[in-house]
C-alpha cells in the first residue's frame, strides 16, 4: 500500500503529530533548561518514563520507587543546605532548612503510602504522580548540577549522561523491566472530516497546545517568567537585578520535570513504557532542540513536531529503519547549522 | 632514567608476565582491559587533550569490527588486509561526522555521537548483510607467521602490543609540535590561530585520529571473540569509554589507562557482589557508575590520575640533540611599510568601534598605540592580527593585503603577537609553551608526529624556543610549569613565545597590564633590548610612563577615530589628548 | 594607609583595606574610601586604576579581602543578589542588559527585589527619561548607546536603591550625551540617592561630585573635596604620565 493513500496518510499524520506534540514540549524543556543553566539536559526523557510509570504502580496499589528516590533526594540536598548555612554561620537558616526538610520528607512518605494502599481515584493518583516526579527536577538540580555551576558545558554534559544512566538504572530496580500502560483518560473516537481519531490523541494534542500556551504566558506575562529569561539572556545582568542564577536554575529544572511528568501521563495510554523508552522519547525531543539551535524555542518545536511525522510516516514504510532515519536526520541539520550561523567560539573575552 | 619510564618498564614487565599466569577467565578480563584502553586512549586524545568530547566511541569500534568480520567471512579477506581497511573506513565517517559538526561550539559533537552511535546500532541489527541483532560468527582468527591466535593467552599478548603501540604513538604525538597545538584547542582557538594553527582542521583531525584508535580495537575485539552483535557497539558502551576516561583522568595518557582498568574491575566486582547485596533484578552496577562519575566531576574534575601522578616525582626532560636550524626571515629593508591601514573601519551591528583610521609603521619602528578606555584599540588590534577583520578599508602587512586574511595566514606573513590577558598552557613547561611560537616554523604533520619521525625539526624547535627564553632572561626556568610564573614573568614568557615565531613584526597587547612596579621595570628593559636590536613593534598601552619613554611614535585614539599622532612630547602637550583622557568640564560645555 | 574621609554626613558605604585578585594579578591593593548618605563620590584614575575591578567587588560581583560596610553592617556573607534586594545596585561598565527583550521589560526586571511591593516606579523613570518611554516596546539590544546607558541606570534606579553605583556612565558617549546623563546622575543626589561613580572623565565627574578619590595601579593616591582636585596638576599626570 502506498504511504499517500488517503486511507492511511491522515491516520500516520495523525499519529505524528500526537507524538510529535510530546516531542515538542520537550524539546521546549531541553532548551529551557539549556538557556538557564547550560545543562544539555538528557535525563530529560526520564521524567516521562518516570511519569508513566509511578501512575502505572499507583494503579496496582504499589508504593512507587519514585517516592524512595525522592526521598533520598531531599535527604542529600537538606543536608547540603544545612552545611552550606552553617558555613555562612547561618544557624537560623540551617535549622529552618533542616526541620522543613525532614517535615516534607515525612508529609510526602505518609500521603504516598496512604493514597497507594487506598487506590484513590485516577485524578488524584495523577496529582500525586505530579507531586512525585516534579521534585524530583529542583531536587536534581540541586544535588548534582549545583555544585557544577562553575563548570564547562562540556563537563556539565558527562554529568548529565551519567545521572541519565543513573536514573535508567534505578527505573528498572523500582519498576522492573516490564513495559506498562496507563488507563486512557478519555475513551472513543471522534471524526474528523473523514478522518477517525481516538479522543486519546486529541486529548494529547489539545493538552499539549494549551501548555505550550501556558508556558508562552509564563515567559511573556509574568514577572517570575521573565525573570527565567533574563537570565538566560544575561546571566550577570540577571543577578544585578536580584535574581539568583540557581533559584533561576532550580525553577527551570521545576517546568522541565513538570513538562516531562505530563507528557508521562499523555503518552502512558498510547504506548508502552518501560524504564529505558524515556532516553528515546526525550531524544526525539533533542533532535527537535538541536534543530532550534538549542535556543529557538518555536523552532524547536515545529522541529519536534516534524521529527514525530517523520517517525510516523517512516514506520509506515520502513518501520525497522525508523530510529535511523530520525537520528540520522540531526547530521543534515547539524551540517546545514554549520554552514549558516556564523562561526563563533567559546571564548571568553 | 626517570621515575616515570621505571614505573612504565615495571607496567610493561607485570603486562607481559600476567598472561602466562593468569587463570584464563582473568587472561580474557586482562584483553577486555586492553581493548578498552585502546579506545580510551584515543579518546583522551580528543577529550583531555583537544577539549572536544564524544560519545560514539564504541560505534567506531564497530564499524573495524564489522568492516573485518564482513570482509574476511564474506569475502576472505586475510585480517591484517581488514585492519587498514577498518581503519579508512572508519576515518571516512569520522570525518564526515567532524566537518559537519566541528566548526561550531564544542557541544554539537558530542550531541551528533550520540545520535549517531544510535543510528549505527540499529544499522547493524537491521541489516541482513551484518546479521542483524544476531550478528555474524565465524570470524577468523589472526595469525602471525602461521601461528593462529585462539588461545586467550596468545591473544592478550596481541592485545597488549597494540595498546603498548597505541600509548607510545599517544606520548609521542604529545610532545610534538602538533600535539602542542592539539592542547591549545581546550582553551579556545585563538592562541592556535595566532600561531599559524588551522584549528578547524586540527579538530576533525584529532576526533579521526580518536575513532581510528576505536577502530583498532574494535578489530581486535572482532578478532578475540570470532563473533561480533550490535551490542558491545551500542550508545551505553560509548558512553561506558568515556566515564573510564573521566575516572581516570582525561587529560592523561595513563589516567585513560587507568581508567578502563578500574571501570573493568568496579563492573566485575560490581556485578557479582551488589545483587547478593540489594537482591536480583537491577542494573546495579550502572547506578554505582553513573554515581561515582558525577561525584568525580564535582570532587576530583581531572580525574584520579593527577593524584597519583603526585607520587611519581616527573624527571628532568633531556633536550634533543641538535642537527638543523630554522632559517631567519630576511630582515625587512629599514624604513620600509610593515604596517599601513587606510581608512579602516569596523561595525558592530549600530556601534562603530573604528572609524576610518589610518596609520603605519615603518621598519626598526616602535609605535604606541594608546587611547582612553573604549577609544577602539583592541579592535584595531584585532583588525590587524586577523582575528575580527575589517569592515570596511585596508590593512597592508609587509606589502601584501591582509585586510581579509584569517589570523593565522597573517602570522605567516611574520607577525606575531601577545594577549592583553595572558594566553600561556599553565601545566606545559616554558620551553613548551615557548615551542608553541614556533609552530608554523615547523612542517611534520599528525601521522610523523604519532612515529617521531620529525625529531629533527623538535630539535631545531627546540633550540629557537631556549635561545628566546635566553633572551627574555628566563632561560633557568625552561623546564618549570608555567603556572608557576609570576605575571611579570609570564608577560615576558609570552614575549618570547612570539619571538620565537621570528617575526619581522611584534604586537604587543597591553604588557605591563597588572604588573608591579619592579616587574614593570624588567619588562621595559626588554623592549628596549629589543628596540636597540631593531625589532619592529606596535604596542598598546596603557601605562604612559612606559609607553612615553620607550616608543618613537604615538597613534592616539578616541571614540574610535584616530585622534592625534606624533612623538611623546608632542602628544602629551596636545590639547586634545589632554581632553580626551581628562575629559571636558561640563560647565565648560566644550562640544 | 588612611584616607580623609568626608565627615559631616554618617557613611552610608565604608570600605577598608580592599584587596581584589584575579589569580596573580591583584587589581586592588588594599583601597579605603568612604561615601557619606546623600553625597556623590567619585573615584577616577586612568584606565587600569582597577576602577572597575573595585566597584565589582563592593557590589559583591567578585571575591575580595578587606571590609566592606553598608549601613553600618558588614557584607562578607551576603551574596550579590542580597546586596541589591538591601539597597545597592550596580550599573555596570557594560551595561549587562537584557538585550534580546524590551526596554519595560528590562525596566519590570529592575524592579524584581521589590516584586512583592508592585509593578516598581515605571512611570517616574519614564519621567527622568522621556526617550526611554518613546522606546519602550523596542528590543534594548537596538538602542543607541546613549539609551543604553540610560536603560541601565533607569533599569538600576527600578529597584529604588539607596546607594547607586555608577561605573564609567561616559564610556564611548558623545560629550552631549555624557553632560545629559551626569546631569541626572546630579538631579538623583536631591531625590536623597547616594552614588558612588567611577570615571574616566574626571573633570566631568568631579564637576557633580562632592569629594573625589583618585586611583592609580589599584592604590588610592589622591582624595579631597572634588573642587580641590579637579584642578590639581598630580591628577594629569596620573592620566598622562610625568615625562622623565
Amino acid at each position: 500500500m502506498n504511504i499517500f493513500d488517503p486511507a492511511i496518510f491522515p491516520i500516520l499524520t495523525a499519529d505524528g503529530l500526537t507524538n510529535g506534540a510530546v516531542y515538542a514540549l520537550l524539546s521546549l524543556a531541553l532548551v529551557l533548561v539549556f538557556a538557564v543553566t547550560r545543562v544539555i539536559f538528557v535525563p530529560q526523557g526520564e521524567f516521562v518514563m518516570f511519569g508513566t510509570l509511578t501512575l502505572a504502580s499507583l494503579q496496582l496499589g504499589r508504593v512507587p520507587g519514585t517516592l524512595t528516590l525522592l526521598l533520598v533526594l531531599l535527604a542529600i540536598s537538606t543536608v547540603l543546605n544545612v552545611v552550606e548555612a552553617l558555613r555562612r554561620g547561618d544557624g537560623r537558616s540551617a535549622g529552618i532548612s533542616g526541620v522543613s526538610g525532614v517535615a516534607l520528607g515525612a508529609g510526602l512518605w505518609a500521603l504516598t503510602t496512604t493514597l497507594a494502599a487506598a487506590k484513590a481515584p485516577l485524578l488524584v493518583q495523577v496529582l500525586l504522580t505530579l507531586l512525585l516526579v516534579v521534585p524530583l527536577g529542583p531536587l536534581l538540580y540541586r544535588v548534582v548540577f549545583q555544585p557544577l555551576r562553575n563548570a564547562s558545558v562540556l563537563v556539565l554534559l558527562i554529568a548529565s549522561v551519567a545521572l541519565h544512566l543513573v536514573l535508567v538504572g534505578l527505573g528498572l530496580v523500582f519498576f522492573g523491566p516490564e513495559g506498562s500502560r496507563t488507563p486512557a483518560f478519555a475513551e472513543g473516537n471522534t471524526v474528523l472530516g473523514g478522518v477517525t481519531l481516538s479522543n486519546q490523541s486529541l486529548l494529547v494534542i489539545m493538552v499539549s497546545a494549551l501548555l505550550m500556551v501556558g508556558l508562552y504566558y509564563f515567559f511573556d506575562r509574568t514577572l517570575t517568567g521573565k525573570a527565567l529569561r533574563a537570565t538566560a539572556v544575561n546571566r550577570m545582568g540577571a543577578r544585578l537585578v536580584g535574581i539568583r542564577p540557581t533559584a533561576a536554575g532550580s525553577l527551570a529544572f521545576t517546568v522541565a520535570a513538570l513538562i516531562g511528568a505530563l507528557s508521562g501521563l499523555l503518552i502512558g495510554p498510547s504506548i508502552a513504557v518501560s524504564y529505558d523508552t524515556g532516553f528515546l522519547i526525550g531524544l526525539k525531543g533533542f533532535v527537535g532542540a538541536i534543530i532550534g539551535g538549542l535556543v529557538s524555542y518555536p523552532v524547536a518545536a515545529l522541529g519536534a513536531l516534524l521529527v514525530g511525522l517523520i517517525e510516523s510516516y517512516a514506520s509506515f514504510s520502513l518501520s525497522q529503519w525508523k530510529e535511523v532515519i530520525v537520528f540520522t536526520l540531526i547530521l543534515p541539520v547539524l551540517l546545514w547549522r554549520s554552514l549558516s550561523s556564523k562561526h563563533h567560539d567559546e571564548e571568553d573575552e | 632514567m626517570t621515575p616515570r619510564l621505571i614505573l612504565a618498564l615495571v607496567a610493561a614487565l607485570i603486562a607481559l608476565v600476567l598472561p602466562a599466569v593468569l587463570p584464563v577467565f582473568q587472561v580474557t578480563l586482562l584483553t577486555n582491559v586492553a581493548i578498552a584502553a585502546l579506545t580510551v586512549v584515543g579518546l583522551v586524545l580528543l577529550t583531555g587533550v583537544a577539549g572536544l568530547t564524544s560519545f560514539g566511541q564504541a560505534a567506531f569500534m564497530g564499524v573495524g569490527a564489522y568492516t573485518t568480520a564482513l570482509l574476511t567471512t564474506a569475502y576472505g579477506w586475510n585480517p591484517w588486509l581488514t585492519l587498514p581497511a577498518g581503519m579508512i573506513v572508519t576515518a571516512g565517517v569520522a570525518a564526515l561526522l567532524g566537518l559537519a559538526t566541528l566548526r561550531m561550539q564544542g557541544h554539537y559533537l558530542p550531541l551528533a555521537t550520540i545520535a549517531w552511535g544510535i543510528s549505527l546500532y540499529y544499522v547493524f541489527g537491521n541489516s541482513p548483510a551484518l546479521g542483524g541483532f544476531t550478528g555474524l560468527r565465524g570470524i577468523p582468527p589472526v595469525s602471525i607467521f602461521g601461528l593462529d591466535l585462539t588461545d586467550p593467552r596468545r591473544f592478550a599478548y596481541l592485545a597488549l602490543v597494540f595498546l603498548a603501540l597505541g600509548i607510545m604513538a599517544a606520548q609521542f604525538l604529545l610532545s610534538s609540535r602538533v600535539g602542542r597545538a592539539m592542547r591549545a584547542l581546550r582553551s579556545g582557538t585563538v592562541v592556535a590561530e595566532a600561531f599559524g594553527a588551522n584549528t578547524f582542521s586540527l579538530r576533525v583531525q584529532v576526533f579521526v585520529l580518536s575513532a581510528v584508535f576505536a577502530s583498532a580495537a574494535g578489530w581486535l575485539y572482532a578478532h578475540q571473540q570470532r563473533f561480533v552483535n550490535p551490542t558491545p557497539f551500542g550508545l551505553n558502551v560509548g558512553i561506558e569509554y568515556l566515564f573510564m576516561a573521566v575516572l581516570g583522568g582525561a587529560g592523561y595518557v595513563w589516567g585513560g589507562v587507568a581508567g578502563a582498568i578500574l571501570i573493568t574491575a568496579l563492573r566485575e566486582v560490581l556485578q557479582n557482589v551488589l545483587p547478593t547485596l540489594l537482591g536480583t533484578g537491577g542494573n546495579y552496577e550502572v547506578i554505582v557508575l553513573g554515581i561515582i562519575i558525577i561525584l568525580v566531576l564535582q570532587f576530583a574534575r581531572r580525574g584520579l590520575w593527577p593524584l597519583a601522578e603526585r607520587w611519581v616525582p616527573a624527571g628532568t626532560p633531556r633536550l634533543l640533540a641538535r642537527a638543523i636550524t630554522f632559517p631567519h626571515r630576511p630582515d625587512p629593508v629599514p624604513g620600509s611599510f610593515i604596517l599601513n591601514v587606510q581608512n579602516a573601519v569596523k561595525q558592530f551591528g549600530g556601534l562603530r568601534a573604528v572609524s576610518e583610521v589610518s596609520f603605519d609603521v615603518k621598519a626598526g619602528e616602535i609605535v604606541g598605540l594608546i587611547g582612553p578606555n573604549g577609544a577602539g584599540k583592541s579592535t584595531m588590534f584585532n583588525l590587524i592580527t586577523g582575528v575580527n577583520p575589517a569592515t570596511r578599508g585596508s590593512v597592508t602587512l609587509l606589502g601584501r593585503d591582509a585586510t581579509r586574511l584569517p589570523a593565522r595566514t597573517i602570522h605567516r606573513l611574520g607577525v606575531a603577537r601577545t594577549f592583553q590577558h595572558v594566553r600561556l598552557f599553565p601545566e606545559l613547561s616554558l620551553l613548551e609553551n615557548t615551542m608553541m611560537g614556533g609552530y608554523a616554523r615547523g612542517k611534520a604533520g599528525m601521522i610523523a608526529s604519532l612515529l617521531h619521525l620529525e625529531r629533527r625539526e623538535e630539535a631545531a624547535l627546540q633550540g629557537a624556543a631556549l635561545a628566546q627564553l635566553e633572551r627574555v632572561g628566563l632561560r633557568d626556568r625552561a623546564f618549570d610549569q608555567a603556572g608557576n610564573l609570576a605575571l611579570g614573568q609570564q608577560r615576558l614568557l609570552e614575549i618570547a613565545r612570539a619571538l620565537t615565531a621570528d617575526p619581522a613584526f611584534l604586537l604587543l597587547d597591553e604588557p605591563a597590564a597588572g604588573l608591579r612596579y619592579g616587574e614593570k621595570g624588567e619588562l621595559s628593559a626588554l623592549l628596549r633590548r629589543l628596540r636597540d636590536e631593531g625589532v619592529t613593534v606596535l604596542i598598546v598601552e596603557h601605562d604612559m610612563d612606559l609607553v612615553m619613554n620607550l616608543v618613537d611614535r604615538l597613534v592616539v585614539m578616541n571614540g574610535g577615530q584616530e585622534l592625534a599622532q606624533g612623538n611623546p612630547q608632542q602628544v602629551r602637550d596636545n590639547p586634545a589628548v589632554r581632553e580626551a583622557y581628562l575629559g571636558v568640564d561640563i560647565e565648560e560645555g566644550a562640544a | 594607609m588612611t584616607s580623609t574621609s568626608p565627615l559631616l554626613p554618617a557613611p552610608l558605604l565604608k570600605v577598608d583595606d580592599l584587596h581584589v585578585s584575579y589569580g596573580r594579578v591583584e587589581a586592588v591593593q588594599g583601597v579605603s574610601l568612604s561615601v557619606g548618605a546623600g553625597q556623590i563620590v567619585s573615584v577616577i584614575g586612568a584606565n587600569g586604576a582597577g576602577k572597575s575591578t573595585l566597584m565589582g567587588a563592593i557590589i559583591g560581583a567578585l571575591p575580595s579581602r578587606g571590609r566592606v560596610e553598608y549601613a553600618g553592617r558588614p557584607l562578607a556573607h551576603t551574596p550579590l543578589e542580597s546586596r541589591v534586594a538591601a539597597g545597592m545596585t550596580l550599573v555596570p561598565e557594560r551595561r549587562e542588559l537584557f538585550s534580546s527583550m524590551t526596554v519595560e521589560d528590562n525596566l519590570r526586571l529592575g524592579a524584581y527585589t521589590r516584586r512583592r511591593e508592585g509593578a516598581g516606579d515605571l512611570g517616574g523613570v519614564f519621567t527622568r527619561f522621556p526617550r526611554l518611554e518613546e522606546r519602550r516596546k523596542q528590543l534594548a539590544g537596538t538602542l543607541s548607546g546613549g539609551e543604553q546607558q540610560m536603560l541601565a541606570i533607569g533599569r538600576a534606579l527600578m529597584a529604588r536603591p539607596k546607594l547607586l553605583l555608577l561605573d564609567e556612565p561616559s564610556l564611548g558617549l558623545a560629550p552631549l550625551i555624557v553632560r545629559e546623563i551626569l546631569r541626572i546622575v546630579a538631579e538623583l543626589r536631591d531625590t536623597g540617592v547616594t552614588v558612588l561613580l567611577v570615571e574616566q572623565n574626571a573633570r566631568a565627574a568631579l564637576a557633580i561630585s562632592d569629594f573625589g578619590y583618585v586611583l592609580e595601579g589599584g592604590q588610592v593616591r589622591l582624595s579631597g573635596p572634588a573642587a580641590d582636585l579637579a584642578h590639581d596638576p598630580a591628577v594629569v599626570a596620573s592620566y598622562l604620565g610625568a615625562a622623565k
